[in-house]
Order: structure tokens, then sequence, then C-alpha cells
């Protein structure tokens, strides 16, 4: 909740906002759970758990073709998380397709838009951190028709190199597929000015918007994204839910995805015609529940607004460099300025598996490994790191109680 | 004292360590760790892929010998200091045993101590990985014979 008029003293009530999520009250190891593992999944408000079970309690029912009473009301509550979902992003209700993720809604484009559209000796260019899931469905449309993949490098601070990206433009290049956030490293491209150079050089843009969901303002018309895809369940939402933005006129050319139910308008065996988007590409009967209970998910961040959670994301961030800058032997990757609460770092002489098993026996969850990144990891020349990476509900006790823990780890098992 | 025996009375010492921690996850895994970096360095050497222990998420190097007494010797190495720990154990139990004695012995220390609970089910596969390379050590030793 935010304290109205108090916004510059305190972005918002930590300890009232906790109190929403049930889980945060839990114990770990004897330990309260400090939950430092939110670019994976956040948690979720129990007004998001509540609508889970209100639906099934309440009026489950299948949508868009019943006449029933019941039918119309979850069809309407279906809808309404569409209509939040575009307004999320300023984007019409038609350009967004609901689907189980960002990795569906990034399949989807390679299947539909780039099988019909990348041809033979195209090069689809993305970014050298992205996530596993915006590199292999370009590898396996590439090998199907015969184009080729090359990554975008990253400068030193870890965002993407825009003068490099410019050199690699030309007109071979028909899709840029980038992260707006990188997960592994919590850096904030600068998709504005990535995104008109490809205009101008008349490739069509893919963002990978799942870690700027919970921490940034997204909004596609000022970005001027082609397409953008994001989860549910990293911004409060339930798993198994997410939202493709497209261009409506880009949607409106491309093929299907999957055939089935839900997305024609006349079935015969002389042939078949199919729905206008969003609809004909949502076939099956979808994850309905969890798209209902994501409207909540949408409310909870709108009512804190982007104001107050980068205000206080911006205090989690100078408090996290300030300690890390002290901490001798602690490596940060991803140093630029621009940048959410995503620290990933090394200490040298321990194994980032050791950190991470350390910290657990302490009740604070952080991710160790590659985070899905391993081209990237192998750039750097390291296995993998330590991501301690923040939500809205993390306090700045839990930010401090990290960093003391890092200090007493390096201290007594460091090599320095 | 029967070798067998011998096994399980070093098993039980290590229970009776851990029991000291009464099952605290944070004094468990501190100790585990301190046991790693006790053990000694493996040569650069050894650190070969035909030693390399396929299942376990950090990387597991082990090498056995026999010595003059027909018992077989454990080495090993990681690149963190939790499996190390993990592997010293195992060192620990089995190392300067003969072939059908190591055969003859389960490891049922580790059930006694919680040791899934303490480390977590990735880690605990790649401690069954390493108790199967043991085995096979001690199985193509005595087939030697």
């Amino acid at each position: 909740m935010i304290e109205t008029g108090s916004i510059e003293k305190i972005a918002y009530d930590i300890t009232e906002l906790r109190s929403r999520f049930p889980i945060l009250g839990r114990e770990v190891n004897g330990y309260p759970l400090v939950y430092l593992d939110n670019a994976a999944t956040t948690q979720k408000p129990s007004s998001v758990i509540d609508s889970l079970s209100a639906y099934y309690k309440g009026y489950n029912s299948n949508i868009h073709r019943g006449v029933h009473t019941l039918a119309n009301e979850a069809t309407e509550a279906f809808e309404k998380t569409r209509k939040s979902a575009s307004e999320f992003i300023n984007a019409g209700e038609k350009e967004v397709v609901i689907t189980k993720g960002t990795t569906e809604g990034i399949n989807l484009i390679a299947r539909t838009w780039g099988e019909a559209n990348i041809k033979e000796g195209d090069r689809i260019l993305v970014g050298a951190a992205e996530h596993h899931s915006n590199i292999v469905p370009w590898q396996i449309l590439a090998e199907k028709v015969g184009a080729a993949v090359e990554p975008i490098p990253l400068s030193q601070e870890g965002i993407l190199d825009r003068e490099a990206f410019k050199s690699m433009l030309d007109e071979s290049v028909r899709l840029v597929a980038i992260n707006f956030i990188s997960n592994s490293l919590g850096t904030i491209n600068p998709i504005n000015d990535l995104i008109s150079d490809a205009h101008h050089n008349g490739s069509i843009v893919l963002v990978d918007a799942a870690q700027a969901a919970p921490h940034i303002e997204i909004d596609v018309k000022a970005i001027d994204c082609d397409f953008l895809a994001f989860s549910g369940h990293k911004m409060f939402g339930p798993t198994g839910v997410g939202f493709l933005y497209g261009k409506y006129d880009l949607l409106d050319q491309m093929p299907p995805f999957i055939g089935g139910g839900e997305m024609i308008d006349q079935v015969s065996f002389n042939g078949t015609s199919f729905l206008t988007p969003p609809l004909k590409f949502e076939a099956g009967t979808p994850n309905i529940a969890d798209v209902i209970a994501m409207d909540q998910a949408f409310g909870f961040v709108s009512d804190i607004g982007f104001d107050a959670i980068n205000k206080a994301e911006k205090e989690i961030v100078d408090y996290s460099r300030s300690r890390m800058s002290k901490i001798q032997g602690l490596k940060e990757y991803g140093t630029a300025e621009e940048k959410i609460a995503v620290f990933s770092f090394n200490l040298e002489g321990i194994h980032p598996f050791d950190v991470g098993q350390l910290l657990d026996a302490k009740g604070i969850a952080v991710r160790t490994g590659h985070h899905c990144t391993m081209p990237m990891m192998s750039d750097l020349g390291i296995e993998g790191t330590v991501r301690a990476s923040f939500a809205v509900y993390n306090s700045m006790e839990e930010t401090e109680k990290l960093w003391d823990n890092v200090e007493r780890i390096q201290k007594k098992y460091g090599s320095s | 004292m029967e070798a067998v025996e011998q096994i399980d009375r070093i098993q039980q010492e290590i229970a009776e360590d851990f029991s000291l921690f009464e099952g605290n996850k944070e004094q468990s895994v501190e100790y585990i760790m301190d046991l790693g970096m006790e053990l000694d360095p493996l040569s650069e050497d050894f650190k070969r892929d035909e030693f390399l222990i396929r299942g376990c998420q950090s990387k597991v190097w082990l090498i056995a010998s026999k010595n003059e007494g027909g018992e077989l010797i454990f080495q090993s190495d990681s690149n963190t200091a939790l499996t190390k720990g993990l592997i010293s154990l195992l060192i620990r139990v089995y190392s300067g045993h003969k072939p059908e004695d190591i055969i003859g012995s389960e490891p049922w220390f580790l059930e006694k101590i919680g040791m899934d609970q303490l480390v977590g089910s990735q880690r605990s596969n790649g401690l069954k990985a390493m108790i199967s390379r043991i085995q096979e050590y001690a199985r193509s030793f005595q087939n030697e014979n």
C-alpha cells in the first residue's frame, strides 16, 4: 500500500505488504525465510491464492463458448485479465495473446512468424546474455530454414554493446531477439536505442520482458517493439500463465500456432478458417483458473506503482553495491548503472554452490549456477555465479542479513 | 576385529560426531565443509575425465590404488568444498580396506545422519554416484585377483 503523500520518505509500508504473502512468514532451518530467488519465481499474495480457490469453488466453467451463467462469469473474468495485461504494457486488447509463459510466447513467434518469414541465409541476432528460452527456439528455427543465429556482444558492464550491435546490422538481419533486463545480471538494456537501430535496418524486434515485468514500467508503444513476452509467475502471479504482445498487423498476418478448438471460425473437411488474433493463437482450453488469478497480480503491482517500486529498489541497489565493494574477493557481474536489484557475484576461492548452501543453512534462498545463460557464463570464463534477486517485498533488514552472511562466509571460507 | 566390523565402527563414529549437532543444518553443513577443506588436494594430473564422477552437480574426481597389504586407498578432490567434505566421509569409511570388505558394506551412516535432508536431493544423487564409483573400484580390483 502506498503511503499517499509520504512517498518521498517511505516508498510503501513493507510490513503491511509482506503480511499479504503468507509464505514469507515461514522459517527455513530455524531461521526466518529470506527469499532472494525472485528472478526464478516470485511468491504469491493471498489475493492471488484466494482467487484460484474462489474460481474453483464459485464459477469453474469452460470459457468463450458456453451460454450458461458460469461460462459467462468465467469468460468475463478470463478476459478481464487480458484487459489488465494490455493496460499493464499499454497495448491493445487484441494484441495480447495469453500463453503458458515467456518461453511459449517466444516459441510461438519462432514457429509462426519465424517459419513464415525467416529464409535461408537470413540472420537472427540474439543478445549474448539471453536466457536459453530466447536462444534455443531461434536455433531450432535456424536449423530448419538454413538461417544463422549470432550473439550480440555485451559491454564490460553487462549491457548489450550498441556500437557492436549496429556494426552487425545489414539486410540479412530479419529478427533481433533481446531481453529488456538480463535474468542473470539484472542489467537494463538500452532497449529504445536498440529497437530504433533495428527498425532503421528493417529488422523485426522481439523483447523478452520476463525480468522487466515486476521491476520497471513497460510501454510497448513507447519502446515500439514488434513482439514482447513475459510471464505471470515472475510478477507475483501463478505459474503457467504468460502474455505475448504482437503488433496487430503482424499477428494478423501470422499463420496459427497450435490447431484445435477455441481458435477456429469454421471447420469443415473442405477447409477450415481461423478466428482473428488473439484467439487464433489460443487453441484448446487454457489455464483458466491461473489466468483469472493473474488479474490479482496485476492489481497488486499497479496498486504499489512503479515509482514506489523503483524508489525502494534503488535503495537496495545502492546499499548492496556499497556492501559488495567492501567484501574482499567479491566480484560482481553486471556493473551497469542501470540495473534492478539482482546481484550476480562470486567470492574468490569459494564455489558458488558452497555459498548457496551456506546461505540456505541460514534460511536465505539464492540461486547458484549458470541461471540458464550458459553461453554468457562461458564468455565470462566461469561456471556460474551466486545470484540474489530481490522483489518488492524484500526488506532492507533482509538485504543487510544477506550481505552480513556473505561477508561472514567470505571471511571463513574465502581464499583472501 | 573383523574388517566389516571395523567399517561399521567408523560409520558409528561419524554418526556420533553428527549427533552432536542434533540435526542442526547450519552446523552440519559447516562441519562437512570444514572436513572438505582439510582433505588433501589431488594432483592436477588426476583431474581427468576418466576419474570424473558423472551424476554429480559439482566436479568430483576419485582415484583408487591398492597397497602392499591388498587394501584400497582412495583419494579424491572436488571443485566445491561441500562435495569434498562428503567424499572425505566416504574415504574415511572405505579407504584402507580390502575390496571384498568394501563390497560387503553398506554406507548406512548417511541415512542415520539424515544426509538427504542436510544436503538436498541433487547433492544426494551425487553422493550415490560417488558410492557407486567406490563399489565399482572395489569390484574391479577384486576381479584382478
